[in-house]
């Protein structure tokens, strides 16, 4: 079942077009992570998504009408938006005390057992509360909803090293289970490369890029290229070559890999690596490179 | 929304029992608490107001019982002025209060929450844009009028008690205090005032303020009173009339207008029987006002995101 289904999504804020007719399809169960640069569109597509905000085009979440069914879809979505929302007047009492009287799929016991990890006691302000420690509590409560779609803009925003591998392994351990639904767009791709089912990329508003972890492991190949066979190598058509260690590195869609293996090391390329040839290479075109 | 909203099957908070209950959620009373958490003006500023007035009550009434020696010669329009007025100061003062606390919170209410971007944590919960506004709105309409009501009633009886010991044994039967102050008769009456005036005469004006607050892209105050002053001064230049600030006074003043001037607060109320009250049609334009602002506000909020 789809859990995000979107055809010819449109937006547009005076002349500037955010999105331009995005089409996706997110299925149950995936966690999938939305790549784009500052801009591309991804805080819109998501806003969309949570009913934040109006669009053109067909949508449905959970079956749902976003835009019109924005409090109902809220008992099965739960979303954290790009920057600290968490009002500063609130005590972590009255915070765990008003999710609780208004949301049916809370469950309280669950939230408090996160908070005992850190050093957030309940008597606390927000205000009192380091930028960290907030993005914790945010978290806390809302890992702590038995949602089915979870949607995260840079969630891991101002946490430490630490914390934010805590973050993404709790994601794993504790919230995901296969019939849940995770979106996360960050630009910290190399922190969720290992957690993402699939990837997507959206550049100037449109999915550039869509397919699943696995097919990325298969489809794409990353060759540190010995010198003396680097006319070989080029020959191959690589769809991206850069320069590391003085040595060149050719990207392969499809190539073969024993063929590609005669010409030097091989190895799965990442998502950032990944992302400059897909993007890089169609800037100024917006041909889907989907599928 | 009222009524707790549709029931999900969840298990227990707190336990780890797999078996199903049913948890009810009451949106709508759980985001009026909120705005008291959020503001506590709503409940200090009308508690400080009183706490200051008893203050200078007491020391009125220590002032008084000097100058008495034990020897009350008042006539008795006198009496009433010494004992009665100051109950009603009281009350004026925690209404005044309340009202301006009111007006304030509304204007700031919706335009805060977008400015802190607090509305995106609570757009992701299962509260609609209609029950938040409603919650926001009950804060003018029937928080603060009953939490004055209460604040009122005890600050006078404080009053009553504190004049009964200073007084004491100062030759002023303690008796006459109380039948002057006719403590429960006012307190109804005042009760009678501020449902019917603050909870339901006023709301257009708190309608509009919920409005603008929602709308307004910066300085909410300004959005608030420059449209009326703007209306009032292009109607006085191009006909010469002033139906809409005539209009306006009579929405503040209040609809017992009609009766004498100079009479007090509470006789004014008392004239107004409920019936009269309810027949009155600005109420019930007034109303529909109300209403159609509230709509817009719901309408605004939806579209409106942080600022």
């Amino acid at each position: 079942m789809a859990c995000i289904e979107a055809r010819g999504l449109r937006k547009s804020f005076g002349t500037t077009i955010a999105l331009d007719g995005v089409n996706l399809r997110v299925d149950e169960g995936r966690i999938v992570g939305l790549i784009g640069p500052n801009g591309a569109g991804k805080t819109t597509a998501f806003n969309a998504i949570l009913g934040l905000t109006p669009y053109q085009g067909e949508l449905r979440v959970l079956g749902r009408d976003p835009w019109t069914e924005r409090d109902q879809l809220m008992r099965d979505v739960c979303f954290i938006a790009d920057v600290a929302v968490l009002p500063r007047w609130i005590r972590v009492s009255q915070a765990l005390d008003y999710v609780t009287g208004v949301h049916p799929r809370f469950d309280r016991a669950k939230a408090e057992g996160f908070l005992t990890k850190t050093a957030i006691r309940h008597t606390s302000k927000v205000r009192e509360l380091s930028k960290g420690m907030v993005t914790q509590l945010h978290l806390a409560l809302i890992m702590a909803i038995d949602a089915k779609l979870l949607v995260l803009d840079e969630p891991t925003l101002g946490l430490d090293i630490l914390y934010r591998k805590q973050f993404y392994d709790s994601l794993l351990n504790d919230y995901f289970d296969r019939s849940r639904t995770i979106v996360v767009a960050t630009h910290q791709v190399e922190e969720v490369q290992h957690v993402l089912t699939d990837l997507m990329f959206i550049d100037r508003g449109r999915i550039v890029f869509d397919c699943s972890m696995e097919k990325v492991e298969s489809r794409y190949l990353e060759v540190m290229v010995h010198p003396a066979r680097l006319a070989a190598a080029r020959a191959l058509r690589p769809i991206h070559e850069r320069q590391a260690f003085g040595r060149s590195i050719l990207l392969f869609d499809h190539g073969d890999r024993q063929q590609l293996a005669a010409l030097g090391e091989l190895r799965t390329p990442s998502i950032a690596d990944l992302f400059v040839a897909v993007v890089g290479n169609q800037s100024g075109q917006s041909q889907g490179a989907s599928q | 929304m009222n009524t707790p909203s549709n029931t999900v099957p969840e298990s227990h908070a707190g336990s780890q029992a797999i078996s199903p209950a049913v948890v009810t959620t009451w949106p709508l009373f759980w985001s009026i608490r909120r705005e008291l958490w959020g503001n506590r003006s709503i409940y200090l500023a009308p508690l400080i107001a009183a706490a200051v007035f008893v203050f200078g009550f007491l020391i009125n009434m220590i002032i008084l019982r000097r100058r008495m020696h034990g020897v009350w010669t008042l006539d008795p329009a006198q009496q009433h002025e010494a004992l009665a007025v100051p109950y009603e100061i009281a009350a004026a003062l925690i209404m005044g209060t309340a009202f301006l606390v009111g007006i304030f919170y509304s204007l700031d209410t919706l335009y805060g929450e977008r400015r802190d971007r607090s509305i995106l944590f609570w757009k992701s919960l299962p509260v609609s844009d209609l029950t938040t506004v409603l919650a926001k709105v009950a804060i003018p309409l029937a928080i603060l009028p009953l939490l004055s009501f209460v604040i009122t009633v005890v600050t006078q009886l404080i009053m009553l008690l504190l004049s009964s010991v200073v007084l004491l044994g100062s030759g002023l039967s303690v008796a006459a205090l109380w039948t002057h102050s006719s403590f429960f008769h006012v307190s109804l009456m005042l009760l009678y005032h501020l449902v019917t005036v603050h909870g339901l005469w006023y709301a257009p004006f708190y309608g509009w303020l919920l409005l603008v607050s929602a709308w307004s892209p910066r300085a909410p105050f300004l959005w608030a009173f420059l449209p009326p002053f703007v209306i009032c001064g292009v109607e006085k230049i191009a006909f010469n009339t002033t139906h809409f600030l005539t209009m306006l006074q009579h929405r503040l003043t209040g609809p017992e207008v009609m009766t004498a001037p100079g009479s007090n607060l509470m006789v004014v109320i008392a004239a107004l029987t409920p019936v009269e009250f309810l027949s009155e049609p600005g109420l019930w334009i007034g109303l529909a006002i109300a209403a159609a602002f509230l709509g817009t506000a719901v309408r605004l909020r939806r579209y409106r995101g942080p600022i």
